[in-house]
């Protein structure tokens, strides 16, 4: 068995079951456990319902934090759509989620992929600059680092696989699929379950806040 | 012994010109990536060069081999090169059958001990008698005839890595040469069929140099193998601007786009095809519109669907991901319960307390 037939076999095999099951146990196990609704009166009518906004309005900072945080919040966006552009977006990836969905739909041109993953990976470092000169923002643990590397490293190999630099190709895409697979494995566990949990605990907040009619 | 014709005779004698001869020995030079200068030498040296004895073994094959090489390029200098070597012993080829047939392989062992090349195509089958010549299993005919060798070429996919008869359930146990021949240098020129250039460039420089040419990873001549086919396709530029043929009768495929989503493996094929191609240089697969199925590869017939494309996950089961959703959340169920009742005993206990 080469690497590669190991990557997109057995190793891409395992890491989305472990992905599937555990982001489910993850999920399950947390909500099962939050406490019953508030059953004191809400000072607004509509207050739940008001609170579910608040999903979105944290979608960007208040006004008041604008001029502090727009860095790491601009930044922190491009990282994010330019990498989910690239993650549907391209075609490899398309092949790659048609053979395990059935599902497919056209892919762009090659050279908006390479700009893309470029600009993903450059967000990214200037999101680790930003973390090592600010450490008491951040107060970084060692995991923070270790995910930041996780999440990197399918850009870094991505990009010299589709660019045919680095190793051989076959290598390199292999490369690239295990460190997809240690990405999808390790996602669950981490602080990038965040993918999930920003719904939650916006909604939680602002849920708690309407409740008593405060607006967030 | 009479006087034997060196190649220069017999290239002479067809009516082969000098500058002709020039012109294939610095193409084949240039191929090889050799110096320059080594051109006049391999003139001189091939010129000069008494026919090798060379030994065909045929074991689980097609023939598809011998087929692209006698057909390849007739009547060039390939092909007169082929024809120069004392191929002493070839299943297909060979007029003597029989017993007179096994006398000659035998009496080119013995003449040329030492000396004579070794060329294998298709592969050997460990359950022995799946496959045997002259009542001799293939694994026997091969150990005892590259006893005595100077080297071992192997043609073909088949010989080289197996090829199609490994393929699963591989039902001979079929084996590669090198698996069996561990004591002598071996070179693999594969592809079913190999390119017809690899094999002669391959005993040109032996001739030459006396040596076999620097190989990959994978024993292959790196000046044939060193490059993938995608990065030598001239369909390349529609795979980066994101133009692809999606079926084999779309507008894409008469437009000639890239065939990387019909399962186009040169992305992951290292061989000569894009820039040397077939039948006198008029083609090549993709350019006759099927995507490359990586024949040069070790294991290729088992990397997955020939129209399967390269970034195709092998996911088996693909129910395995919905057993492993349910798991998950029973999992994750079970943890929330257990911490519940935990939190619950805890209160329970509080309240005893105060």
């Amino acid at each position: 068995m080469t690497l590669l037939d190991f990557a997109r076999g057995p190793a891409i095999h395992a890491s989305l079951i472990i992905l599937v099951a555990g982001i489910l146990l993850r999920l399950v196990g947390v909500l099962v456990l939050t406490r019953g609704a508030d059953l004191s009166r809400p000072r607004d009518a509509f207050g739940n319902f008001k609170g579910y906004r608040t999903v979105f309005s944290r979608a960007w900072p208040a006004s008041e934090f604008n001029a502090a945080t727009v860095y790491q919040t601009a930044m922190a966006y491009i990282f994010h759509i330019a990498t989910l552009i690239v993650v549907v977006g391209i075609v490899p990836h398309i092949e790659f989620i048609t053979s395990l969905t059935g599902l497919s739909w056209p892919g762009l041109p090659n050279f908006i992929g390479v700009a893309l993953g470029t600009i993903a990976l450059v967000s990214l470092i200037a999101l680790i600059m930003r973390r090592l000169s600010n450490p008491a923002i951040y107060n970084s643990t060692v995991g923070d680092y270790v995910t930041w590397i996780i999440v990197a490293l399918p850009l870094v190999t991505g990009l010299m696989a589709f660019a045919h630099v680095g190793f051989r190709y076959e290598t390199m895409l292999a490369l690239h699929i295990l460190s997809s697979a240690l990405l999808f494995a390790y996602l669950p566990f981490s602080k990038l379950m965040h993918a999930f949990w920003f719904i939650f605990s916006r909604a939680q907040s602002g849920l708690a806040y309407a409740h008593k009619g405060v607006r967030i | 012994m009479g006087y034997e014709p060196t190649l220069g005779d017999v290239l002479r004698s067809q009516g082969v010109s000098r500058r002709a001869f020039l012109q294939f020995c610095s193409a084949t030079a240039s191929l090889m990536a050799l110096p320059a200068g080594t051109t006049s030498a391999m003139a001189e040296a091939l010129a000069a060069a008494r026919r090798p004895s060379v030994i065909w073994l045929s074991f689980q094959e097609c023939t598809g081999c011998t087929e692209a090489l006698t057909r390849s390029h007739a009547p060039t200098i390939e092909n007169l090169l082929f024809n120069f070597i004392s191929l002493d012993y070839h299943h297909t080829l060979q007029a003597a059958a029989g017993d007179a047939a096994e006398r000659a392989l035998e009496e080119a062992q013995h003449a040329n001990k030492g000396k004579y090349l070794v060329l294998v195509d298709g592969s050997i089958p460990l359950l022995e008698y799946c496959s045997t010549v002259a009542g001799h299993s293939n694994k026997e005919t091969l150990e005892h005839v590259c006893a005595d060798a100077a080297a071992v070429i192997n043609i073909g996919t088949c010989s080289a890595y197996g090829g199609i008869p490994v393929a699963k359930p591989n039902p001979t146990k079929a084996v590669a040469t090198g698996d069996i021949i561990k004591d002598k240098p071996i070179i693999n020129v594969p592809g079913c069929p190999p390119m017809p250039l690899a094999i002669t460039g391959v005993i040109a420089q032996y001739l030459t140099m006396g040596k076999l040419p620097e190989v990959d990873h994978l024993g292959r001549p790196v000046a044939f193998f060193g490059e993938n086919i995608h990065d030598r396709c001239y369909r390349r530029p529609f795979y980066d601007r994101g133009q692809f043929a999606e079926t084999f009768d779309d507008e894409g495929a008469r437009k000639g786009w890239c065939l990387y989503k019909l399962g186009c493996k040169a992305p992951v094929a290292y061989n000569a095809c894009a820039h040397v191609k077939w039948n006198n240089g008029v083609s090549f697969p993709i350019q006759s519109g099927h995507g490359c199925i990586g024949c040069s590869e070790p294991g290729f017939w088992d990397m997955g669907g020939v129209y399967e494309s390269v970034a195709t996950g092998k996911f088996g089961d693909g129910a395995k991901l919905g057993v492993a959703a349910v798991a998950g959340a029973a999992l994750g169920a079970g943890a929330a319960v257990l911490a519940r009742r935990k939190k619950t005993q805890l209160h329970e206990e509080d309240a005893a307390e105060s």
